[in-house]
């Protein structure tokens, strides 16, 4: 219970990031924090306590793992948040290059 | 499971340091400590593939953050500066979502099974099946590229879609000036 609070208090500092500060590369920091806080999330629900990682090395004991799901899904999500995080990365060097700042209010005012 | 619980404290630390601080380049390296910390705690839950996938895209996230940062400006100049209107409504905004977020999840988090004893209805089936079906030890590797492998597409168009979009806002020839 107490890991699963931890996980949502990192995905609320990101979130606080995104929607309060008005540094384009903060911004981008906050998304990053929000995909490690979810990722982080997803893996935990899967753990197993006791458990071994699921790989199957001995064939006569019982297979004792912990749930590959959340682990399969995961591993297809970190993949995409490099993706995403690259594209916005190159969008917001696109705009400094115009407006010569990452002051999310002077992009506004300087509209034109 | 000591070890778990620090380097959660850790990464909520370092990730409150990265939003906070006023050199761009210390936030990014910080964003850095939060991602090794998470790739340690993979290790840690018994995920030694998703560790070292979290690695190896954290070196790359933060090289591209670095060379953004090279490229511009690594000060931060916003902070400091006084609240506009629209600042002060964004956070009484996000206090209010945060409130109701909390609420609603601390409801939810009572219907959820304990942290160490997850249901895995379906992840019995692919334990099971996983070895004489697919041929592979690798019971993420057999899901991801098996039992899941439409999903799997899904995931490499969206990363081809992601490259194409950076190749086109990064090339040179054919942009106006």
């Amino acid at each position: 219970m107490i890991v699963f609070v931890s996980c949502i208090i990192l995905f609320l500092i990101g979130l606080y990031a995104v929607v309060t500060k008005r540094n384009l590369i903060k911004i981008a920091i906050g998304f990053a924090l929000i995909e490690y806080a979810i990722n982080l999330f997803f893996a935990l629900v899967g753990f197993k306590r006791g458990a071994l990682a699921p790989i199957i090395t001995r064939l006569d004991t019982p297979h004792n793992f912990v749930d590959p799901i959340p682990q399969a899904l995961v591993l297809t999500a970190i993949v995409i948040a490099l993706g995403t995080t690259a594209l916005m990365l190159t969008i917001i060097l696109r705009i400094y290059s115009h407006y010569k700042t990452f002051d999310i209010a002077e992009i506004k005012k300087l509209r034109g | 499971m000591i070890e778990l619980y620090l380097f959660l404290v850790f990464t909520i630390i370092a990730a409150i340091v990265a939003t906070e601080i006023k050199d761009l380049l210390a936030a990014v390296i910080s964003l850095g400590a939060v991602g090794f910390s998470v790739a340690i705690i993979f290790v840690l839950i018994q995920a030694p593939d998703l560790a070292i996938v979290q690695i190896v895209i954290e070196v790359l996230t933060i090289v591209i953050f670095v060379a953004v940062i090279l490229r511009t400006t690594h000060i931060d100049e916003t902070i400091g500066k006084k609240l506009s209107g629209t600042h002060i409504f964004s956070i009484v905004l996000y206090a209010v979502f945060a409130l109701l977020f909390l609420i609603v999840i601390f409801r939810s988090f009572q219907e959820m099974p304990d942290f160490g004893n997850p249901i895995m209805r379906v992840a019995s089936e692919y334990i099971r099946l996983g070895l004489p079906q697919t041929g592979g030890a690798n019971i993420v590797a057999d899901v991801i590229l098996d039992f899941r492998a439409l999903d799997t597409l899904g995931e490499a168009t969206v990363l081809f879609t992601a490259v194409i979009g950076v190749v086109a806002l990064m090339r040179k020839s054919g942009r106006k000036k």
